[in-house]
């Protein structure tokens, strides 16, 4: 009983652990299935972060932090929308400034939210699910956000292969010029995917200082949004595959601190343990995704290219 | 690279064109400028924290003789040696670096500016105007070791450790001897998180080792994450750098603190005085740089005249944490029976003494 416990409780923080990059890595996919690349993640999520953690602290009301965080992300995407998108910057060169930009700014205005602390958002149980043993406690409590976030996954699979929306929006990432001739909003249509992706990363970061630590410190973001980017490169633009991958790298940082604590014999260096998410993580995507023609069939062809209508 | 380096011996004495002992530009110039570099943030807790403490009640106590700056977040690369270098341009007399990886950019501008003094925290390379200070953290360990060997109930105790470094090491191994010396049935856990400050880290680390049964958890890393894990599980936790029992009352037994205020006042003085010169201070209990903070109303009266009695040892010299005779985990002699440790071999210490359960990683 004991060890169907410990393994549940470990699935479970797993699961927790991967939560922030499932939702950011989201966002950010529908963003480049438009043809933006937006490099800025790691400054949005701090910027989520602090907002997020700032409208906690003086709401108390945890929907309250996931939406401010949401508009923060919004706010720095429609900056990184108004450069590449509308002054036709280089979206990297903007993306990189974007994520420098946010996380200095997060730790400027989080200076007077650097000394205090919220209580953690409780577990929702779900009824009847959490009963379930071994499955139950691993998937069936936690914050509602993460029950959200697999909404989301459902919602994201749907809007981009079962709707026509979805099917204009990678319309609009393979061809710009092709869609802008067939009569679709080009630009219209990159400003909302690139909104999105902003505001998920912003409730990624909200949920980090929010639900995960739950502190505001500056530098807490600690790589996360750049691994919530590589991720979608490595699960080649597929939403159930940015699943894995979240899970997967959750669930290897967990498992490698489980197995030091647990005092099994050990001959790896530390460093090698550290690596080893981020190592699991990526052999396993480029395994699952090895061939090149659906590599090719699934990357945004115009990501990347900054593209006017006259041309 | 000769070239280099010569021509950069030349620029540096036509800056310090003048050989006048450290103070006497200080006293010309009015106040004595003093420079600061933090590795992270200040925050609100923590090493910088305790360094800015340190830094504050020196400014209080000096008043108007003394002119403070400091820079934070100054990462461990060829950015310090420009900071550093900047605040030596800038008429700083005496720059204190409070972190290990600026050594080498310390050494070099060192000797670029002879005419001023640079104080190293934690460091091992000394120069004519380069001197080292560090505090015994293994002393403050061994104490909270105490509590946490007291108040455990499952007999398991959890660390979240930083890097498998000496100074880390001698932290759990102090806080493990003195854990078993209260109740020997204890073991203690260690995850690494190869990390200085990543709280979404730290806190899986603890909620990993407290869902393996620890019931006490500590940490040698900066941020809060662990004591903020241990309130939300209620479990106890004890604080390291600075006091952490407002991030959760009810978990923090205590905390090991680090007070440097007192040093950064005589180095000061003796700076204006024109007396200081490079030393390698180690200090502990005895010195006041090592403390323990208020323990929690939970902790019983037993162990707090225990803990009373060893630090009013500590203080006064009489008691070291490393006395023989310690085995380590593989039952092998690291020091003979009545003997005491003496600095260089704490500071090479490589393995984990008896009672920690972990395997320590190859480096």
């Amino acid at each position: 009983m004991a060890g169907i416990d410990l393994a549940s409780a470990l699935i479970a923080a797993a699961i927790f652990a991967g939560t922030p990059l499932l939702i950011v890595a989201l966002g950010e996919l529908i963003t480049e299935r438009s043809g933006v690349l937006n490099l800025g993640a790691e400054g949005m999520m701090a910027m989520g972060a602090i907002a997020g953690f700032a409208a906690a602290y003086h709401s108390g009301s945890a929907v309250l932090a996931v939406l401010a965080g949401a508009l923060a992300g919004i706010a720095c995407a429609l900056i990184f929308g108004l450069l590449a998108i509308s002054l036709l910057a280089n979206q990297v060169a903007c993306g990189l400034a974007l994520s420098i930009f946010g996380v200095g700014l997060a730790a400027f205005v989080g200076k007077p939210y650097e000394a205090l602390s919220l209580t953690a958002v409780p577990a929702w149980p779900l009824p009847v699910l959490s009963d379930i043993p071994l499955v139950g406690p691993a998937l069936f409590q936690h914050p509602p956000i993460v029950y959200v976030s697999w909404l989301l996954l459902a919602a994201v699979i749907i809007f981009l292969h079962h709707t026509r929306a979805g099917l204009v929006l990678r319309a609009i990432g393979e061809s710009p010029a092709v869609a802008h001739q067939s009569g679709y909003p080009v630009i219209a249509v990159r400003y909302l995917a690139t909104i999105f992706g902003g505001a998920m990363a912003g409730v990624g970061g909200a949920f980090l200082s929010v639900f995960y630590t739950p502190l505001w410190a500056e530098g807490m973001v600690a790589g996360r949004g750049w691994i919530a980017l590589a991720l979608v490169v490595f699960a080649t633009w597929r939403p159930a595959r940015v699943l894995l991958g979240a899970y997967l790298f959750g669930g290897m940082l967990i498992a490698q601190l489980f197995v030091q604590g647990s005092g099994l014999e050990w001959d790896i260096p530390s460093q090698w343990l550290s690596a080893l998410p981020y190592l699991t993580t990526i052999v396993v995507l480029v395994l699952i995704s090895r061939r090149p023609e659906l590599i090719r069939l699934n990357s945004p062809v115009s990501l990347g290219r900054v593209w006017r209508p006259d041309n | 690279m000769t070239s280099r380096r010569n021509l950069i011996q030349q620029a540096a004495g036509l800056t310090g064109a003048s050989m006048l002992p450290f103070a006497a530009q200080a006293q010309n110039a009015g106040p004595i400028k003093v420079g600061y570099v933090y590795v992270s943030p200040i925050g609100d807790a923590g090493w910088t924290f305790q360094h800015d403490l340190g830094r504050r009640e020196m400014e209080k106590s000096l008043g108007a003789k003394v002119q403070t700056r400091f820079i934070e977040s100054v990462p461990e690369g060829a950015d310090a040696e420009r900071v550093i270098r900047e605040l030596a341009q800038s008429g700083h007399s005496v720059i204190f670096g409070t972190s290990f990886g600026y050594m080498n950019f310390m050494e070099r501008v060192a000797k670029q500016f002879p005419k001023v003094a640079f104080v190293h925290a934690t460091g091992y390379k000394r120069g004519p105007n380069l001197g080292t200070y560090n505090a015994r953290f293994y002393e403050g360990r061994y104490l909270t070791g105490l509590v946490a060997g007291r108040m455990t109930q499952s007999n398991i105790l959890g660390y979240v450790a930083a890097f498998p470094i000496p100074e880390v090491l001698q932290g759990i191994n102090a806080f493990t001897m003195a854990a078993r010396s209260i109740n020997p049935k204890v073991e203690v856990r260690v995850v690494w998180v190869n990390s200085w400050y990543d709280p979404g880290k730290e806190r899986d680390a603890a909620n990993t080792l407290m869902a393996q049964g620890a019931d006490v958890v500590t940490h040698h890393t900066d941020s809060t994450a662990v004591v903020q894990a241990a309130q939300e599980r209620g479990r106890y936790a004890i604080g390291y750098h600075s006091d952490m029992s407002k991030y959760g009352a009810k978990a923090h037994l205590t905390a090991a603190t680090h007070h440097w205020g007192a040093y950064y006042i005589r180095t000061i003085n003796e700076a204006i005085a024109g007396s200081w010169k490079p030393g390698s201070l180690w200090g502990g209990f005895k010195e006041g740089m090592v403390k323990l903070a208020p323990l929690n109303p939970a902790v019983p009266g037993d162990v707090r005249e225990r803990i009373a009695k060893i630090e009013a040892d500590l203080t006064a010299g009489k008691f070291h944490p490393f006395s023989g005779s310690i085995l380590d985990q593989d039952g092998k002699e690291r020091l003979g029976a009545g003997k005491t440790m003496d600095d260089n071999t704490l500071n090479s210490m490589d393995y984990y003494v008896q009672g920690v359960a972990s395997r320590l990683p190859k480096k």
